[in-house]
């Protein structure tokens, strides 16, 4: 079984300040905007090389995505940086009539999303923004999983011409894909070959599943490990392939089993080959405060959960 | 010098259109329309440093967004008879298949029209991103937009409001009718606003008075200085005071036209008091 290790951890959210650090370098129709959380989005650096390509808007959201909208019209790149529960709910109106059903060209990054925001509790941990987005016709939704992954993504949407909604997260987390990887926006990543189940997840739970993965290989279950980082558009192609082998599959990630991950998947297997599925995702519930890891525990989103899951989802075949 | 006579004339033409096209699909907004006829025709025809083509960048030319989107008949009729598309489109205004939609969006590739809008209170933002745009690109030209006055109680005309003398977008003209009137009544009984100048001018923007907002001579003075004072560190907000319904007497001095359209009757009355003057669609 091909395993993955790790050196380091770092936040996926330096990913993203890397990638459109790099941006500013690269492309000179790129802008940045943020409504007053530059530091936690870590956009630092692009605004030291490129101020008159940043604009700080304030604690103004709706503004921020009409401002963001107006600047495609003149061929600019918005970026627009805030929490995920600010880029999607709070502004959804905005994104709804002025970015979606208009077809500006913005990329709406999204970090903290999730229970792994942890202290600051439920008013800031959205787990609904997944499903916000993906229900907006054109708007491509893309969560990645770790440093080097964010990083490509922030870099591939800028050549994307359409609205993209890029979700990423507070924590450090395991650095585990390859930092020159060619990032395919809809297009899965297969991490691991296996037999008996699929294993498919997207954002911090592709660990969390490499991890299970090792854990049911020691169980003497073969498990499949499929990166998710695409929700919309969804490679249905690769996640049929896998199933058609292994006959039955769970979703894992960070979010309400309504609107997630989850539901795609589900939707794609009762479309073209029914299959048992188990969900790891929270249960249609508002967070709490404490660490990020005593919330994934709690709420059932590690790597001890998804084994059960696997467990279970194999004796219903 | 502009020619009056046939901005005039195109003015009772546009109404003629805003008329026939809500009564054909007994649906859409004549009141604000009719009301804001004399400054969208002044505007596409002599205010504006329009090209003669329809490009979404609208690098190196004036350009437009309509925020109060209801007011789409208007919209269409002007863009239509100012050159973006057939008139004989306007045939197809709210119906099944038409790129003329209920309120304007850019979904079906419709020319002259750069944001969906129709869900109040947006316009203000896009403009300014659009007029910040224009600065990078080193492009001189202005950005207009119009807004309703009901429109202002939506809140994020006011981060807009306080961003763009902030950031001193002074290269954008936010045009405000001044119709005094809203869907359930007037403005003032719906949620009375108070000042609406202090209010622009509390937030530092720079705000020229059109008191004659249905005289094209008026528009185009007030216009006029309203470009004058752009490019000063300030935004510039024009309180056009406008009367909803304008040029059909039984429309006038009420808000019951805002969402309504007229029956046969009706139309053949408003119609005799606006003269064909340039040739139905």
């Amino acid at each position: 079984m091909k395993t993955y290790t790790y050196t380091e951890k770092k936040d996926t959210r330096s990913g993203f300040g890397a990638g459109l650090t790099e941006l500013g370098r690269t492309n000179p129709n790129v802008v940045a905007l943020c409504a007053d959380l530059i530091g936690s989005l870590k956009m630092n650096q692009f605004i030291e090389e490129n101020p008159e390509r940043f604009f700080q808007i304030g604690i103004a959201e709706a503004n921020m995505m009409g401002i963001a909208a107006g600047l495609t019209i003149g061929g600019k790149i918005p970026f627009t940086g805030t929490f995920a529960n600010f880029s999607t709910g709070r502004v959804y109106d905005q994104i709804r009539q002025s970015i979606a059903y208009s077809n500006k060209n913005v990329k709406i990054c999204a970090s903290h999303a999730g229970l792994t925001l942890g202290e600051d509790g439920a008013t800031h941990q959205i787990l609904e923004d997944i499903g916000l987005m993906k229900m907006l016709p054109g708007m491509t939704v893309i969560n990645t999983c770790d440093y080097n992954q964010t990083k490509a993504a922030t870099i591939a949407i800028a050549d994307y011409d359409g609205p993209v909604y890029l979700r990423f997260g507070r924590p450090a987390v395991p650095i585990f894909t390859p930092e020159d990887q060619k990032f395919e926006i809809g297009k899965a990543v297969k991490l691991t070959e296996g037999t008996d189940v699929t294993l498919v997840a997207t954002g911090h739970l592709v660990w969390e599943a490499l991890e299970a993965s090792k854990a049911l290989y020691e169980k003497g279950i073969s498990a499949e490990v499929i990166n998710i980082h695409t929700i919309k558009p969804l490679d249905e192609k690769t996640i049929l392939n896998s199933v058609a082998k292994t006959g039955c599959i769970v979703t894992a990630e960070e979010h309400n089993f309504l609107g997630g991950l989850g539901e795609s998947v589900a939707r794609t297997l009762a479309l073209h080959n029914p299959t048992p599925q188990e969900f790891v995702a929270t249960n249609d519930t508002f967070g709490e405060s404490g660490t990020p890891a005593q919330l994934m525990e709690k709420y059932g989103l590690n790597s001890a959960s998804i084994v059960e899951k696997a467990q279970a989802v194999i004796k219903r075949k | 010098m502009p020619n009056t006579q046939q901005l005039k004339d195109l003015t009772t033409q546009v109404r003629r259109d805003i008329l026939r096209m809500v009564h054909k699909v007994n649906s859409g907004h004549p009141g604000g329309s009719l009301g804001c006829t004399e400054f969208l025709v002044a505007l596409y025809s002599e205010i504006m440093d329009r090209k003669d083509h329809f490009d979404m960048d609208g690098i190196g030319e004036d350009i437009f967004f309509l925020s109060n989107g209801h007011i789409s008949p208007v919209f269409y009729s002007v863009l239509a008879r100012t050159g973006y598309f057939s008139v004989d489109e306007l045939n197809t205004f709210r119906l099944i298949n038409s790129r003329l939609q209920g309120h304007p969006t850019t979904h079906e590739g419709l020319e002259g029209i750069r944001i969906a809008s129709g869900s109040l209170g947006q316009g203000m933002s896009v403009a300014l991103g659009a007029a910040q745009a224009k600065k990078l690109n080193g492009d001189t030209h202005l950005v207009y937009s119009l807004h309703g006055d009901g429109e202002l109680q939506e809140g994020q005309n006011w981060e807009a409001i306080m961003y763009a003398s902030a950031k001193k977008v002074d290269n954008i003209i936010a045009t405000i009718d001044l119709n005094e009137k809203q869907i359930d009544g007037a403005t003032d009984d719906v949620l009375p606003m108070g000042s609406i100048k202090a209010k622009f001018e509390a937030f530092d923007w720079t705000v020229i008075d059109i008191e004659e907002g249905n005289d094209i001579d008026a528009i185009l003075k007030g216009m006029a200085e309203a470009k004058a004072k752009t490019g000063k560190g300030k935004p510039v907000c024009v309180l056009l005071k406008t009367m909803m319904g304008n040029g059909v007497d039984f429309m006038m001095h009420t808000h019951a036209w805002h969402g309504k359209a007229p029956n046969d009757e009706q139309l053949e009355i408003a119609l005799t008091q606006n003269p064909e003057t340039l040739g139905d669609y």
